[in-house]
């Protein structure tokens, strides 16, 4: 099994190919879309990649959950997200960095549920499939 | 003017592999002005056309239940051009096919000279839209496309030859 210094590399490599990035650019709290200027077509690139390099296979919804919040869930309210959808993320994204929803927990705006996925979430996601 | 940018697949390996042609001629209006007094084939019609090749080679494995669009070049290089008289020969590789969308290896080579090569993504935009939404296919130049897949067969469906 690789260790998480590995795994982070060879996550790094991939969204430099992914993203057009530079080396440097990437760092273990990097966020996918603020940071690192992903969007959401580059998710399925980014998935297409990681199995690739690391010889998984992802199934769809695992890493990069879609549509989490739909309207009428009770996920979200008022562009807020819901004490039942904070708890809904926690299930859905158990491999999603702790300080990050609780970060979300504090602002809890719909748009900020993306700051969730950092490079960090991706390491972790891999490291647990590997184990 | 119909946005067909291959003429004819030569090889075409379902799940795998496929190859088209484009032949390039100065009867396209755009050559003209693509570049004056230097006609050579537009780079991204070029793209097109690997797009062509390589989305319908995806589409061909699901039997086309998907409509596939382009969503993203990750990678192109362009290392020559084409000029009026070239055949352009497009090869597509499948690497990725899933139930979202696919990927594909993508090389243009003017016989032997590699002309560009890269990587383009496609997804299944009934996918994307959560299959709330239906396309109708019939209008979708995807579908006109699947046709390009029938030049060169005779009319019983079996390949067909060139006249000796």
């Amino acid at each position: 099994m690789p260790s998480r210094d590995e795994i982070f590399e060879k996550v790094k490599e991939t969204l430099v190919d992914a993203l057009g990035l530079d080396d440097d650019e990437v760092t273990a709290t990097s966020r996918l879309k603020a940071d690192l200027g992903a969007e959401s077509i580059d998710f399925l690139d980014i998935v297409f990649r990681l199995e690739r390099n690391f010889g998984i296979r992802i199934p769809r919804n695992e890493l990069f959950p879609e549509s989490l919040f739909t309207a009428d869930s009770g996920f979200a309210e008022n562009g807020r997200v819901t004490e039942k959808g904070l708890a809904e993320l926690r299930l859905r994204l158990p491999h999603a960095d702790p300080a990050t929803i609780d970060a979300l927990a504090s602002d809890p705006k719909v748009e900020n549920v993306e700051d969730l996925f950092t490079v960090n979430m991706v390491v972790n996601f891999l490291a647990s499939k590997l184990s | 003017m119909r946005w067909f940018w291959i003429d004819r697949f030569t090889e075409f390996k379902s799940g795998s592999h496929a190859r088209a042609i484009k032949n390039v001629t100065l009867a396209e209006e755009h050559l003209h002005d693509h570049l004056p007094e230097f006609p050579v084939m537009p780079a991204s019609l070029m793209l097109e056309g690997m797009a062509q090749t390589g989305g319908i080679l995806l589409g061909e494995r699901n039997q086309f239940a998907h409509v596939v669009i382009l969503a993203k070049v990750p990678r192109m290089t362009f290392h020559s051009w084409a000029v009026p008289g070239d055949t352009l020969v497009y090869s597509a590789k499948l690497i990725e096919a899933r139930d979202e969308g696919g990927m594909v290896e993508v090389q243009a080579h003017v016989g032997e000279r590699l002309v560009a090569d890269g990587e383009i993504v496609f997804a299944h935009v009934d996918e994307a839209l959560g299959g709330g939404a239906k396309i109708d296919q019939k209008n979708f130049v995807f579908s006109i496309l699947r046709s390009v897949m029938e030049i060169g067969k005779a009319g019983d469906g079996a390949a067909g030859s060139p006249p000796a």
